[in-house]
């Protein structure tokens, strides 16, 4: 009879609610205006009026499948980019050098990767400018559409290069409940080669307990906004790109068709979940194939240089791009086909300053708070999971995943127009409410692990010693978990951090986030202030890391178990 | 005048099942100061009883019986209320906290100056020769140094019992033998019943109680 701390009795509860409600108001929110239904805008009836100008609307079939093509293509590349590379190196020191090096490519927004990889390749980007005028004969960049090509390759790659550690990261923890070194070495021992030893044998475990991370990424990459505006094709851009337009249009009789083209990109996505389970079946089906033949394919030789290539192209694609952010954000006179900048200048960084500041204010502000609260609602679970053993577990998954599988576009869309009627809309307390909904998940995810490995055996003792529940969770268990519940803290920031249609759509323009700010200026074009924007956006993850690092190893310093 | 089996621990009515297996059915009687070995092979559930009694046995047991001590009945008490002090196979100091706060954590919330605590805390390291330590890493003591503070942290709560699940199995030969006689003859000098579960038949001798003995596979 193990008695917990009783306001953890909440936890559950609340979680569920604030994961689950916004999710079914949202896309209630958006189901009904699409087929008519929204009083506030005189719409009484059903109707299939909005269907209908939805419909006609110039290449929306295109548009649809550049989504559904880019959502797809990223999710297969960066899969395979993983499945290749882990069966590779795993077990090596490369392993274990990539994967330090990949966790903090995570904390970068997406945002700020999207930029910073346009800034490397486009036709005046720095890759060019490196080989110029010297190997290319360029004086002039080259006329060639590499950022915004219609085919989305750019974006893809935008996609990847962020899609690639989180996929890393999920399939890592997922190895360390497989006995990967045993099964790795009885697969050599029987002759086969590590990357198909490691397919045939692990990646079929392994991959169940990745896929709802998966599903995740089909259903970001279908649908997401950001990149999309930054790097993707236009004219016609991707369903999210032309979506957000309608929904910002001031002439709100458009928000009908907005809400029925929500409701399109619901059905993409749900679409590329479809065709994805489709192919698991047939890949399945293959790799099963392959396996009973026996064939062996030893001579992977080329096929582990591709994926240790790849890993590092895309690690060096993030911390290039940012890096040619941080020149960019300091640049003086720097013309084409110049490798450096003429000049160095903080001149840049003195203009921007004054309009940083509220948007500044307003990330760290709604950052901490979704973050603080999510961490209490985590702890709150995980708390009461302890008291009640481990019953909790599965279910809670499904309703962890659920608002990172359902798009963003397709409930806070529907999650706006409930704001505006009840005139919620632009308050800093949605807006808190509505990062909290993505910081929740991540939060939740990031501590679940450690916090359920801690030994329980000090828990038991400290009630032993006749200590309340209360007191052990604050004086031993909190302490000793301090690394994870930073680590947790700083993931949970960064996620809000880098949110980009929960404040568009909820802050409607006048709470705006430096990822807003940022991703508005990229239409603009001016590379500094945009490098300056895009760098602060990947300083504050940072900052979060570092302080999940660093307190920890201060207030350890002398305690050597904590030390690690 | 208290009946005598009011004094000490009873155990009556014990059964500890998993499924449908019955693990451990036990009737026993531990007078202060006296040691009840419980003893089985790894994996025959002997440290259910202990989670019983200690009020933190996983729910995917089934237990039933009654723990009184001194006429009190432990089952209808939260685990922290029980004040069962226990010893594990590892020492398993808080390793946040210096040797010294360790033990002055479980100094009962009644001793509220801190200079009083800390005191305590000294007295109780100086009981078992370790002077001056109050300040140090507990991951920079030795295994048999560790247990020692283990024990005194355990005792300076003043327990109302003692259960110890196999602590000195980690121990080498020599020092399991000093660690268990410091171990038995502090519980005497408290007078708390002591429950000991363990596989090694020293232990049982050096204890020199009554031994409960979980047999093959299904127990009893």
């Amino acid at each position: 009879m193990r008695t917990g701390f009783a306001p953890a009795r909440l936890g559950p509860p609340l979680t569920a609610l604030i994961l689950l409600a916004p999710v079914l108001f949202g896309l209630a929110g958006t189901f009904l205006p699409a087929f008519g239904y929204l009083p506030a805008l005189g719409g009484s009836g059903f109707s299939l009026d909005p269907v209908r100008d939805l419909v006609s609307q110039p290449a929306i079939l295109r548009s649809s499948l550049i989504s559904l093509w880019t959502g797809l293509a990223t999710t297969v590349l960066s899969l395979s980019v993983v499945v290749l590379f882990v069966g590779s190196w795993r077990g090596t020191l490369y392993f274990r050098r990539m994967a330090a090096t990949i966790s903090p490519l995570l904390a970068i927004p997406h945002a700020a990767a999207a930029f910073g990889l346009a800034f490397l390749i486009a036709p005046s980007g720095f890759l060019i400018r490196l080989i110029s005028p010297q190997l290319t004969g360029f004086d002039r960049p080259p006329d060639v559409l590499i950022v915004h090509d219609g085919l989305g390759l750019t974006m893809i790659a935008g996609l990847i290069v962020k899609e690639i550690p989180f996929l890393f990261l999920v399939t890592l923890s997922a190895m360390t409940q497989i006995r990967s070194e045993e099964t790795r070495r009885l697969a050599a021992s029987m002759g086969y080669g590590r990357v198909v030893g490691f397919v045939f044998f692990e990646w079929p475990q392994i991959y169940r307990q990745i896929r709802l991370a998966v599903f995740a990424v089909v259903a970001f990459s279908t649908s997401v906004a950001d990149v999309s505006l930054i790097l993707g094709p236009t004219l016609p851009g991707t369903l999210s790109v032309r979506l957000i337009t309608w929904m910002n249009d001031p002439d709100l009789t458009g928000r009908f068709m907005a809400s029925a083209g929500a409701v399109l990109q619901l059905l993409i996505t749900c679409l590329a979940l479809l065709l994805w389970l489709l192919g698991e079946k047939c890949v399945a089906m293959v790799v099963r194939l392959l396996r009973d033949k026996g064939r062996r394919l030893r001579r992977d030789g080329y096929a582990r240089a591709i994926g240790l290539a790849m890993m590092l192209c895309a690690a060096a694609a993030v911390f290039g791009g940012l890096v040619v952010l941080a020149l960019w954000s300091v640049a003086g006179l720097w013309a084409f086909p110049e490798t450096m900048p003429k000049s160095f200048t903080m001149a840049n960084w003195a203009r921007a300053l004054p309009g940083i500041g509220e948007p500044l204010a307003v990330t760290v502000v709604t950052g901490l708070l979704a973050t603080l609260i999510a961490l209490f609602l985590t702890i709150a679970c995980l708390e009461r999971e302890w008291e009640v053993g481990r019953g909790v577990g599965n279910r809670a998954l499904f309703f962890i995943y659920l608002p990172l599988i359902i798009p963003q576009l397709s409930f806070v869309f529907g999650l706006q127009v409930l704001a505006v009627s009840m005139g919620l809309d632009a308050s800093f307390t949605a807006l808190v409410g509505v990062h909290l909904v993505f910081v929740l998940p991540y939060v939740f995810l990031s501590l679940a692990d450690p916090w359920r490995a801690f030994d329980a055996r000090y828990d038991h003792i400290a009630a032993g010693l006749g200590q309340s529940r209360r007191r052990v969770l604050l004086r031993i268990r909190l302490p000793m978990l301090l690394r994870a519940v930073l680590t947790a803290a700083a993931v949970g920031f960064s996620v809000s951090v880098a949110q980009y249609l929960p404040t568009l759509l909820i802050g409607a323009g006048r709470l705006t986030t430096v990822t807003s700010e940022a991703v508005a200026l990229a239409s603009g074009g001016n590379r500094r202030i945009i490098g300056i924007y895009a760098l602060l956006q990947s300083l504050l993850p940072f900052v979060g890391f570092v302080i999940a690092y660093g307190v920890p190893a201060l207030l350890f310093r002398h305690r050597r178990a904590l030390r690690h | 005048m208290q009946h005598m089996s009011m004094i000490g621990l009873h155990l009556s009515g014990i059964e500890i099942r998993l499924a449908d297996t019955l693990l451990i059915a036990l009737e026993a009687h531990v007078h202060p100061g006296t040691v009840l070995t419980v003893m089985g092979p790894s994996g025959s559930g002997k440290s259910t009883l202990l989670a019983y009694i200690g009020g933190f046995l996983d729910p995917v047991f089934a237990a039933r019986g009654r723990v009184r001590i001194d006429g009190v009945d432990l089952t209808v008490l939260k685990p922290e209320d029980r004040r069962t002090g226990l010893l594990f196979q590892d020492a398993l100091l808080f390793p946040h906290l210096s040797v010294g706060a360790n033990i002055a954590f479980a100094i009962p919330q009644a001793v509220r100056s801190r200079r009083q605590r800390r005191a305590l805390a000294e007295a109780a390291l100086q009981e078992v020769g370790l002077d001056g330590m109050y300040d140090r890493d507990p991951e920079t003591l030795s295994g048999g140094q560790k247990a020692r503070v283990a024990l005194q942290r355990v005792l300076v709560s003043k327990p109302r019992l003692l259960l110890l699940d196999e602590p000195f199995s980690k121990l080498d030969m020599a020092l399991r033998a000093q660690t268990r006689a410091l171990v038995f003859s502090k519980a005497a000098d408290a007078g708390l019943p002591v429950v000991l579960v363990t596989h090694d038949k020293a232990d049982a001798e050096a204890a020199g109680g009554s031994v409960f003995s979980l047999g093959d596979e299904n127990g009893i």
